[in-house]
């Protein structure tokens, strides 16, 4: 049977992991690479780095750390911020990256995911929608790191990158963001029905049972979070424990 | 002792390079290379392929002599060949990933996309899932039943003859994940990307 998986994810700045609030107030969590050996030694069972500079500039530092921690983990790694072009997408993954996420340029223009999928396969092609609520039941996609409005449905984007070949949606709800509320459960369902490829789960982890929820009642594949395991709440061996005891398959 | 991983433009290969690196250091000298000279006189080949079945064969045949190389490597001279995932699904006579096309014919099957009944299972299957060994391969020396490995794909191998399955797995129903005939092995799932325990195969085939 297949696994639900659990990724401990990473916001890198300048170098180092960061975690904010609602994406902004952020705070050091340690060496990227470090931490990338200590999660996968752990159990993690995929491993995404997001880079939340992303400038231009910085391409060079994540491109580093990527290549440093793919010699170290032997599970997958997932890489995201800045993925503008192509030339982009092959420098993280001869770095090591086994999928990129796409953000703000799979809004900005969805034949990029349409061209990147045919180029590399769907099966390293992560789209992340970020997401924020509007109305009841009504989610609306964001970009630039959640700065940008784009009055674009989140379902039904979600619904045209299936259609343009992404491999896998990572969804964050930037309601729910590093705020330990748990995930949106109504936006992660409102995705995993309207459409059949795997769902990642993003935003608002603060206890187990939150991971529970996403699975449960949200339907998700994987399960994301960042903060819960950063700061020594839980590990992964007992996150993986809880699920288990509440009858959600894990890699044990 | 030479192991020759295919480089053939198929894709990302980082990963097989980064583990085979990892499980080859101080025993084996390890060749990334497309260079059908080198390719014939190797002791042991890796086959990676990512990307469609239909991309990975086009690119193998855009090298000039390559196929034939491999031929002469795989069943000619029966020497020791690993192909991973599209590089496990080219052995079969035919795909149908993007377009009907011609595999290497090495194992006798298809390739077919997994039927997801009715969007009840969701593809690409992607993630850890435990195989089920379904005769003693080389490659599983150590290897419990049931071990978790990485998968990422959309497409099944179908060979015709069963006897060539050496492990499957429960996604919508039991497909094939591993093979063995012969000097020819197989793996749907991603050892090099399966922790430790899919270096431990990359470490068994290395010692064969």
């Amino acid at each position: 049977m297949l696994k639900n998986r659990i990724i401990p994810c990473l916001d890198v700045k300048n170098g180092r992991v960061v975690k904010g609030i609602n994406f902004v107030e952020l705070k050091d969590a340690g060496d990227p690479v470090e931490q990338a050996k200590i999660y996968s030694d752990g159990g993690a069972d995929e491993i995404c780095f997001l880079d939340i500079t992303a400038s231009n500039e910085n391409r060079d530092t994540i491109i580093d750390i990527v290549r440093k921690s793919a010699k170290e983990c032997f599970v997958p790694l997932t890489v995201g911020g800045g993925v503008r072009t192509i030339q982009n997408i092959t420098d993280l993954l001869l770095a090591g990256a086994d999928k990129v996420s796409i953000n703000t340029a799979a809004v900005k223009n969805v034949d990029f995911v349409k061209e990147a999928s045919k180029k590399f396969g769907s099966q390293c092609i992560v789209v992340a929608i970020d997401a924020k609520k509007i109305s009841d039941k009504k989610w609306e996609v964001f970009t630039h790191g959640g700065r940008n409005q784009t009055g674009i449905d989140a379902v039904e984007f979600a619904k045209q990158i299936e259609t343009n070949g992404a491999g896998e949606i990572l969804l964050t709800s930037m309601d729910r963001d590093g705020t330990k509320s748990g995930y949106d459960i109504d936006l992660l369902k409102a995705i995993t029905e309207s459409t059949n490829i795997p769902v990642i789960a993003s935003g608002g982890v603060g206890n187990l049972d939150h991971l529970v929820d996403g699975v449960k009642l949200g339907k998700a594949s994987a399960l994301l979070a960042a903060s819960i395991f950063h700061y020594g709440k839980y590990s992964i061996k007992e996150a993986k424990e809880y699920l288990d005891s509440k009858g959600i398959p894990v890699r044990s | 002792m030479n192991v020759t991983i295919v480089d053939y433009q198929s894709g990302n290969i980082s990963s097989v390079i980064n583990s085979f690196t990892e499980v080859a250091r101080g025993k084996v000298n390890l060749e990334v290379t497309s260079d059908v000279k080198k390719i014939k006189s190797s002791d042991k080949i890796v086959l990676p392929g990512q990307g469609s079945f239909k991309s990975c064969v086009d690119s193998l045949n855009n090298i000039s002599g390559l196929v034939d190389a491999l031929k002469e490597f795989a069943i000619t001279k029966k020497k020791p060949l690993l192909g991973i995932c599209v590089g496990l699904q080219m052995f079969a006579d035919v795909g149908y990933e993007e377009a009907e096309t011609k595999g290497l014919g090495w194992i006798s099957g298809k390739v077919s996309k997994i039927n997801n009944q009715k969007g009840k299972f969701k593809l690409p299957h992607i993630g850890w899932n435990e195989i089920e060994i379904q005769k003693e391969s080389k490659i599983f020396k150590d290897i419990k039943n049931k071990s978790h490995m990485y998968f990422v794909h959309s497409y099944e191998f179908i060979p015709e003859d069963k006897s060539v399955i050496s492990a499957t797995t429960d996604y919508s129903s039991k497909i094939v994940c591993s093979v063995e005939k012969e000097n020819l092995f197989g793996t749907q799932f991603h050892p090099e990307k399966s922790d430790k325990i899919g270096l431990k195969i990359i470490d068994n085939f290395v010692k064969l």
